[in-house]
């Protein structure tokens, strides 16, 4: 471990929370996890409606949990058997909101020092440059937030809750709405900035592409609970329930019923509901009769407009196009195959396949690419 | 021109709209950010002025303040001298009268700030003070120019309350309102039409000054 100086070295949050909700008419909510956010980025992912933000406000202190403990490198910020609740200007976490929140009356300068009350002005002044240089937006000081763009605000933002020095940052989908492009350039100085810091990052998303691009760990969410948790192709690529493989982007959810089990090839037969279709998928927990759901991306699928022949892809599905729907660089096929499946294929291909509705087409899935989800 | 009345009408006005937004401002924040259930009791009767002539409140208004009130004894026990038919005694008639003018508009543009706005200043270590010195009151801002404005304008046309608590001591208690009908009493017309074009001329300026602020037309961070 390197030195850091006088700086105490930042801890890792250990937070557990639980916390009922009764919302009018909607059913019965309740969080209840157990997580521990070391140094570095962890990503909280699920889907919305499962209390990502609602976690993020009992760590920072905006709400109460009704039970748990939370704390930082041993500074106990909320314990309900000993009756502490830090409020929460009290507790030096950074968060920013999905909807950033800069303060509209104030300069993109005098939003960055809100948090360096109790400095001296001309130490203020130093870290207030300091900190925009990091998140290059020296330029922007004398602007209102109403004045710049969507990217420079979200730069502005990190910025102000990070200069204060926190001992953690909440990142509520900050980047929502910024091509990849840009987003890539503000992790890029986000990491820049933590790897001389080095405080636990907890950064929420629904995005599968922002996955990808920080992955370091994940937290899997889904309706309060955690489901799972590890490497983001762990958790994200094989998602064991279903709310979870939609988050993900498994766009196609097939009900089906196991057929048998052929322990010797590490496969089993799957009749998918409403239709003749067997599929092969990797050998799972189940019996001959289960009734089972499997997830395939749209992007996994293969399409041929001639029956294929010496393949190793063991599922060849014949079907008919019903639509073709252009969506920037791809198209969304759906094929009629006695159940409907969505394809993605690139424009190009469907110029050299003259892939049109009616046309009759055999689609092709991988074995690995069905993913049996709860 | 009687300017006397004049002048103390605007006298009173001034007086009644900083107290106003000096007890208004603690009370519509309360009233915006509570979570108290029983919070709509004390809505109703910040509200009852609207509702009430002015009449009633001034009648209560004068009981409570005459020599044998509970206002009016502890004003006597103070002072020396009684409450009612002073300039005193006006000032607390015309606070009670005009209280909604001011503080609807204030809880009103204290709770259209962005929630997500004071979480946001909580997180970065300010208290509820700070939160609201820096943060509220600026983008409330329109709304509190509403209420000292409203309440100024509402103050200066006032007449049954003025009437019923302050009587006609001219100097003392005789307003621009008062003043007109004493002219139109007498048959001087023509007196009585300056009076109340004058005012006339006031209201509409100071209402002109509430709808601009409410259009944003001077306030400087609305998005262009």
């Amino acid at each position: 471990m390197d030195a850091v100086g006088s700086e105490v070295t930042p801890g890792v949050l250990a937070a557990r929370v639980r916390k009922a909700r009764r919302n009018g008419d909607a059913p019965f909510f309740l969080l209840d996890v157990s997580i521990e956010v070391p140094q570095g980025i962890t990503i909280l992912f699920g889907p919305s409606g499962a209390g990502k933000s609602t976690l993020l406000d009992c760590i920072a202190g905006l709400t109460r949990p009704e039970e748990g403990r939370i704390e930082i490198g041993g500074d106990v910020l909320f314990d309900s058997s000993r009756g502490i609740h830090l409020a929460a200007q009290k507790r030096r976490i950074a968060y920013v909101f999905q909807t950033l929140a800069l303060f509209p009356h104030l300069s993109v300068e005098e939003n960055v020092a809100y948090g360096l009350n109790n400095l001296q002005q001309e130490k203020r002044q130093e870290r207030v440059g300091e900190i925009l240089a990091a998140f290059r937006v020296e330029k922007l000081r004398k602007k209102k937030p109403g004045e710049i763009s969507g990217g420079e605000k979200q730069r502005v933002a990190l910025a102000r809750s990070l200069v204060t020095e926190p001992s953690l940052l909440l990142l509520d989908e900050p980047l929502t709405g910024l091509d990849a492009e840009l987003k890539a350039a503000i992790v890029d100085d986000l990491r820049a900035w933590n790897t001389a810091k080095r405080i636990p990052i907890l950064y929420v998303t629904h995005s599968r592409e922002e996955v990808d691009a920080l992955g370091e760990r994940v937290l899997a969410m889904e309706n309060g609970h955690i489901v799972s948790a590890g490497a983001p192709m762990e958790v994200l690529d094989a998602p064991r329930r279903k709310k979870l493989a939609q988050a993900a982007g498994f766009e196609n959810l097939l009900n089906g019923v196991v057929l048998d089990l052929r322990e010797t090839d590490g496969v089993m037969r799957v009749r998918l509901e409403e239709s003749a279709c067997e599929i092969e998928v990797p050998l799972g927990y189940a019996v001959a009769g289960d009734r089972v759901k499997v997830a395939i991306r749209a992007g996994d699928i293969l399409l041929a407009v001639e029956r294929p022949i010496g393949l190793s892809a063991r599922n060849i599905i014949e079907g008919r196009i019903v639509s073709l729907e252009q969506r920037g660089t791809l198209v969304i096929t759906r094929v009629d195959c006695g159940t409907l499946f969505l394809v993605h294929v690139t424009p190009g291909a469907v110029r050299a396949l003259g892939l049109a509705a009616e046309r009759r087409v055999w689609l092709v899935l991988k074995t690995h690419s069905c993913h049996l989800v709860a | 021109m009687n300017l006397d009345a004049l002048f103390l009408s605007l006298r009173l006005a001034l007086c009644v709209s900083s107290l106003l937004l000096i007890i208004g401002m603690p009370l519509a924040y309360w009233l915006a950010y509570s979570s108290w259930r029983g919070k709509f009791l004390l809505e109703s009767v910040v509200a009852l002025p609207l509702v009430l002539p002015p009449t009633v409140l001034g009648f209560y208004a004068l009981v409570a303040m005459g020599p044998h009130g509970p206002l009016g004894k502890l004003w006597i026990a103070l002072f020396g001298h009684g409450l009612a038919f002073t300039f005193g005694g006006l000032i607390l008639a015309s606070v009670l009268y005009s209280f909604p003018f001011a503080v609807q508009p204030l809880v009103a543009s204290f709770e259209s700030v962005d929630r997500k706005l004071l979480d946001a200043s909580a997180v970065l270590g300010a208290g509820r003070r700070r939160t609201f010195w820096r943060v509220i009151l600026p983008l409330s801002l329109p709304g509190v120019v509403t209420a000292v404005v409203l309440s100024f304008a509402h103050t200066l046309g006032e007449f049954g309350v003025v009437l019923m608590v302050g009587g006609n001591l001219a100097g003392v208690t005789r307003t621009v309102s008062i003043d007109i009908y004493d002219r139109v009493q007498s048959l001087e017309y023509g007196e009585a039409n300056r009076m109340a074009l004058l005012l006339l001329v006031i209201s509409f300026a100071v209402l002109s000054v509430v709808y601009a602020v409410n259009r944003r037309v001077w306030t400087p961070w609305a998005a262009k």
